[in-house]
C-alpha cells in the first residue's frame, strides 16, 4: 500500500483535497451537461453571443438551484430527525 | 473504500473522519440527484435571477420527490410482504 507510511494529518488533507477535487469535477460535468441541453438548440459554427450569454446565466442559475435544493434537503432532514426522535420518545 | 477501510484499522480518529466524510458524500450524492430533477422539472429558460414562482417550485419539488420516495418505499415493502405471505 503506496499510502502507508503517510503521516496521519497528510492522508486526511490529501483525502479532503481528492473529494474536493471529485466534487469540482461532478459540479462542473453537470453544469454543461445541464447547461448544454438548455442553451444550444442547434449547433452552428460557433458559440454565439446569445449562447453564450445564455451559459452565463444558465450556470449561474444551475449554482443557484444547488443552493436552495441543498437548503430544502437539510431542512428536511432536520424535520425527518425531529419527528424520529418524538416518536422514539413516544414509545419510551 | 475498503483499502481505507485496513488503513486505518486501529485508528479511530482516521475511522470516524473517514465515516463523517463518506457520510457528506452521501448527502451530496443526494443533493445532485434532486438537483437534476428538479432542475428539469423547474428551471424553463435561465434568466438574470430565480424568481420566487421558480424558488417555490424547487423547494414543492424536493420535499414532494421525498414524499414520493416514502410513500412507494412503504407500498412497495406491502406488496412485497403480501406476496410473500400469500405463497
Amino acid at each position: 500500500m503506496a499510502h502507508a507510511n503517510l503521516e496521519k494529518g497528510e492522508l486526511i488533507v490529501q483525502v479532503k483535497q481528492q473529494i474536493a477535487l471529485a466534487n469540482a469535477q461532478e459540479m462542473l460535468s453537470k453544469m454543461t451537461d445541464k447547461c448544454f441541453k438548455k442553451c444550444i438548440n442547434k449547433p452552428g459554427k460557433a458559440l454565439d453571443n446569445s449562447e453564450q450569454r445564455c451559459i452565463t446565466q444558465c450556470m449561474d442559475r444551475f449554482l443557484d438551484t444547488w443552493n436552495l435544493v441543498s437548503r430544502t434537503y437539510g431542512n428536511r432532514l432536520q424535520r425527518e430527525q425531529v419527528k424520529q426522535m418524538s416518536t422514539e420518545s413516544e414509545l419510551n | 473504500m475498503s483499502d481505507f477501510e485496513n488503513l486505518s484499522g486501529n485508528d479511530k480518529e482516521l475511522q470516524e473522519f473517514l465515516m463523517i466524510e463518506k457520510q457528506k458524500a452521501q448527502v451530496n450524492a443526494q443533493i445532485h440527484e434532486f438537483n437534476e430533477i428538479c432542475w428539469e422539472k423547474c428551471i424553463g429558460k435561465p434568466s438574470t435571477k430565480l424568481d420566487h414562482a421558480t424558488e417555490t417550485c424547487l423547494s414543492n419539488c424536493v420535499d414532494r420527490f421525498i414524499d414520493t420516495s416514502l410513500l412507494i418505499t412503504q407500498r412497495f415493502a406491502q406488496m412485497l410482504q403480501k406476496q410473500s405471505g400469500g405463497m
